[in-house]
């Protein structure tokens, strides 16, 4: 058995299971668009979370059945859910309240840029002719205890998305708890961003190189 | 004797006037009005401020509205959505503003509003462009944001069963916006799945008192959104 290709770092699945890993038994938990939705699907045998959904849903189940959508059943991404027993529906002013108010646990979060400082941007390029959208974003780093960025490392051109200062318009200022990538878990600490854990044949040399916030061990 | 229910959707939005400031529910498809929308639509009113959480899609609905360029401004968090064409066009040429607000700061500007308290403070948007040249006041060491409340000439709003007090209850997750846009307007009009009589409404399950609503019409198929998208209508048809 011949590998030609050696596996660099983790996939968005092993990404997806480092964070539902830190995520601790009970939590209230809001889980972002996109990638940071795949969570949910890593959740550690005999754990039980309970995800909130902005638009109004605290006990979101997985995706309904083909055939079984309620198109009045959804997530914050507009997709059909499900509601797992013991759920409940409130209103947005609610749902904020949960959010804004320090009631939900932990947030997880896609990022465009994170900073040293751990300044989130993920909302908007600043781009003249973008249109700008924000949705609870703002909400959720102001008011959420914990906030766990879900991100590759790099953008599609290779471009640093851990930076030392964020170019894009900012969604919170020093928000970020932890940096889940697929090439390390970076904790934002006072002192700087330091590396907890690498992924599959990365070392720190490589992961600075793909950096441009400065990064500690 | 109290009867809020009318006949039809013409009907319950007929005295919208040129200018007014309308809440539309909704969170993408769910709870959003089409019906009441698209008489909306047919009854002229122009020159518009819609508060909605989003613009619409395809060419139905609040899309519809704002194709007819029948809105001046936007007051919404997440003007852009899937098949989000009308607004993004006509924000790009320059022929409608927006006003864009974090969805928890849309919600409580609009709970406020009914609640008669004229701003308050959010950490939410602190230190981003959202917070530009409003005023800031730090509290336990933490900066807020001075945020000022919304209050709605209308609420357009779709909810699941209705009484002829303008008792209302929901369905699951198009709840939304609803509760809060009937108690920021001055006159509230809703669209029901189902008109029920007085007393069916278990008042320990009352969402909406029927103290916040004006009006009611029934609409008991209300048409879905995506669908029509999908088979690429146009209203008016």
């Amino acid at each position: 058995m011949v590998e030609n290709q050696t596996k660099i770092g983790w996939s968005k699945a092993e990404m997806a299971q480092k964070v539902a890993l830190d995520i601790p038994d009970g939590s209230y938990v809001n889980l972002g668009i996109g990638m940071p939705e795949m969570v949910a699907d890593f959740v550690p045998e005999g754990r039980e979370l309970i995800y909130q959904t902005e638009n109004g849903l605290l006990g979101m189940g997985p995706v309904p059945e083909a055939g079984k959508e309620d198109l009045e059943l959804v997530n914050a991404g507009k997709k059909p859910v499900t509601t797992i027993p013991g759920a409940s529906f409130f209103h947005h002013a609610d749902s904020f309240t949960m959010i804004r108010g320090g009631h939900i646990d932990v947030c997880v979060l896609g990022a465009m840029q994170v900073s040293a400082d751990g300044d989130l941007a993920n909302w908007s390029t600043g781009a003249a002719n973008a249109i700008p959208a924000v949705g609870g974003a703002m909400d959720l780093v102001a008011g959420v205890k914990r906030i766990f960025v879900i991100t590759q490392h790099n953008t599609k051109d290779g471009k640093a998305k851990l930076v030392k200062q964020c170019s894009f318009p900012l969604t919170g200022k020093g928000v970020v708890e932890t940096i889940y990538s697929n090439l390390a878990i970076i904790d934002v600490k006072e002192e700087g961003l330091f590396v907890r854990e690498m992924g599959p044949n990365v070392d720190f040399e490589y992961l600075k190189e793909r950096t441009e916030a400065e990064i500690f061990r | 004797m109290i009867n809020k229910i009318v006949k039809s959707a013409a009907e319950a939005v007929k005295d919208i006037h040129d200018g007014a400031i309308i809440m539309i529910s909704g969170f993408g498809e769910a709870g959003s009005p089409l019906e009441l929308i698209h008489a909306l639509i047919d009854q002229g009113a122009k020159d518009l401020t819609i508060v909605s959480n989003n613009t619409g899609s395809g060419n139905v609905g609040l899309a519809a509205l704002i194709e007819h360029k029948r809105v001046k401004k936007m007051i919404c968090s997440f003007p852009r959505t899937a098949n989000s064409t009308v607004f993004p066009e006509l924000y790009n040429a320059g022929e409608i503003e927006l006003e864009l607000v974090p969805q928890g700061t849309l919600a409580e500007r609009i709970r406020s509003g009914g609640a008669g308290v004229p701003a308050f403070y959010t950490p939410a948007s602190v230190n981003t462009p959202l917070a530009e040249g409003k005023e800031s006041r730090i509290f336990d060491g933490i900066e807020y944001v001075l945020e000022r409340s919304i209050k709605a000439d209308f609420s357009l709003v779709k909810c699941e069963q209705a009484d002829r007090y303008g008792n209302l209850t929901y369905h699951a997750t198009a709840r939304n916006f609803g509760p809060i846009m009937c108690t920021a307007a001055k006159k509230a009009i809703i669209q029901a799945k189902k008109v029920v009589e007085a007393g069916r409404i278990d008042p320990e399950v009352v969402v909406t008192p029927g103290i916040f609503v004006e009006r009611i019409v029934e609409v008991t198929n209300p048409v879905n959104e995506s669908d029509l998208v999908a088979q690429k209508l146009k209203y008016p048809w």
